[in-house]
């Protein structure tokens, strides 16, 4: 199926990860037949899946081998409860002893489980250490965002942790989602059904516009792994060295000139204006290349 | 107790120089024989892009003053309602300020801070992720409220009736607020009751405390989460 024109949205977590990687080699741990399922949900008497609604493997990317973890989108939202979660902690510590050239993370979450809500903020935090362990250790961890719940609340925090964010302009990346902010402070402050709006906030062009995300591709499996497969070659050809004092320095400078120029900023189209599209209002419209190309040209 | 008093309860009168500029708490304080970095939230504050610049900076300003010399431990003081809600914050991407603070407390670690958290009035969702829960080391004070949600938000989301998420929460450590679940659960190693020696505590933590994330070991051994480390272990060992 690689190379046919998929959406990466619609697709559900395996059929991205099987489009992603290498024909035939992708490999499952812990895979449905073992069913280790969420003891919580059975509890609550909520719905479970066999995978706690996330798959974890290995497999190969353009020759090279990676640990991937995708999470399923379409079961509760993608959240991370305690089995999910370790699944993914132990994905990474993997990584730890078999150096991978990367590690792939396809995030489709709202974040913690609520219906197991301590032990998913526990496992989130688990899995923020986790990645910095990986990272620091030279292996690189690449989050692909572009599945229909985004990656948000602590899975948003893991999200930017990874070494590069690629994003689709479907995707959305952020803290508190939408309508969280609208129950808490009211619809003038965040109307969450005003989509356009939503994704002016929290979408991929203004993530790649702020340098949130790294790449910006299109909505098809086959971008999503073209984009991974060239970051993996980056990285081969220069490899990740762990974050130092003078690096977080200078990621601080940069947040810190965020902060204070866009300081009273509420909506995407300040943010495209202050990077020099011509037409804010329209950077919507603008195709991936286009939009791409205009980054390259001003930046 | 007011914040003051807190302090000398924790560092003895006169064993602490700690600022409080709004919401905001920076300086040093006295742990056993060491003197310690100090930096936290106060006033159950709503940590936004700003507040979370300030701890990193902070952070970053004791990775550098040791850098010739012995890494002072830093102490996190974690009073925090979570993370601020609003549009302009999610703008900016308030996720990526607090993936900042983290690798900032990560840098820390890797060059041999140890590092302490004390909860002090709320540890909740987003703004006890960003630094407080990534310490070697986390205490809660008597009264420590953590949680992700409280029980009637989480009713709304997930469609379970209040009557039944309270009558759940009775049984299982697993979604219902409360420092000694997280305790349970190996999400937070000390809680300290009103009659204990606080520094004495606070010197024993420091001395335990070590760079390994042993959390899913410890709530596999109290009980609160018995399938974190098993399940980790599986996909680690596939």
């Amino acid at each position: 199926m690689n190379g046919r024109r998929i959406s990466y949205f619609e697709a559900s977590a395996r059929m991205r990860l099987s489009g992603l990687v290498d024909a035939d080699s992708f490999s499952e741990f812990c895979p449905p037949e073992l069913r280790q399922t969420s003891p919580h949900l059975a509890q609550l008497g909520a719905p479970q899946a066999f995978d706690d609604g996330v798959v974890v493997g290995r497999a190969k990317l353009a020759g090279h081998a990676v640990l991937v973890a995708a999470q399923e989108g379409r079961f509760i939202g993608g959240s991370v409860g305690e089995v999910h979660g370790a699944k993914i902690r132990g994905l990474l510590d993997k990584a730890l002893v078999k150096r991978p050239a990367a590690v792939l993370l396809l995030a489709d979450s709202g974040g913690v489980r609520l219906h197991e809500a301590n032990a998913g903020l526990i496992a989130i935090s688990e899995i923020m250490r986790a990645v910095l362990r990986v990272q620091a250790a030279g292996i690189p961890v690449f989050a692909l965002v572009g599945g229909s719940c985004g990656a948000f609340g602590g899975m948003g925090i893991v999200t930017r942790l990874c070494a590069e964010v690629v994003m689709s302009e479907q995707g959305r990346l952020g803290l508190s989602g939408p309508e969280v902010i609208e129950t808490v402070r009211g619809v003038e402050e965040f109307d969450s059904r005003d989509r356009a709006l939503v994704w002016r906030v929290t979408g991929g062009k203004l993530r790649r516009t702020l340098g949130e995300a790294t790449r910006l591709v299109d909505d098809l499996i086959p971008a999503f792994r073209a984009a991974a497969a060239d970051l993996i070659a980056r990285y081969q050809a220069h490899p990740l060295a762990p974050a130092s004092l003078v690096a977080l320095l200078d990621e601080q400078a940069r947040l810190a000139a965020r902060s204070e120029r866009f300081a009273g900023a509420r909506d995407g189209r300040e943010i495209w204006q202050a990077a020099g599209f011509a037409d804010a209002s329209r950077v919507p419209e603008l195709s991936v290349a286009e939009f791409n190309l205009h980054l390259g040209e001003t930046s | 107790m007011s914040e003051q008093a807190i302090f000398d309860r924790l560092f003895g009168a006169g064993g602490h120089d700690i600022a409080s500029t709004g919401l905001f708490l920076h300086g040093s304080a006295q742990v056993g024989d060491k003197r310690v970095t100090v930096i936290g939230t106060r006033d159950h504050a709503a940590i936004d892009g700003p507040l979370a610049l300030r701890i990193a900076a902070a952070i970053l300003q004791a990775v550098r003053a040791d850098a010739d010399t012995a890494p002072r431990p830093i102490l996190f003081i974690a009073d925090t309602q979570g993370q601020a809600l609003s549009r302009h914050d999610e703008l900016l991407g308030l996720n990526g300020y607090f993936a900042h603070v983290a690798r900032c407390v990560d840098l820390a670690r890797r060059h041999g801070h140890r590092l302490l958290t004390v909860i002090n009035g709320e540890a909740v969702s987003g703004g006890f992720l960003a630094f407080g829960m990534l310490a070697d080391r986390i205490c809660a004070l008597p009264d420590a409220q953590v949680r992700v949600m409280d029980l009637r938000a989480m009713a709304r989301v997930t469609r379970i009736s209040l009557e039944r998420l309270e009558e759940l929460a009775g049984v299982s450590p697993v979604f219902a607020p409360g420092a000694e679940n997280y305790w349970r659960m190996g999400g937070i190693h000390e809680i300290w009751s009103t009659d204990d020696n606080w520094p004495d505590r606070l010197a024993a933590a420091l001395a335990s405390a070590t760079d390994t994330d042993g959390r899913a070991a410890i709530g596999l051994e109290r009980g609160g989460r018995l399938l974190a480390a098993p399940t980790a272990q599986l996909v680690a060992d596939a």
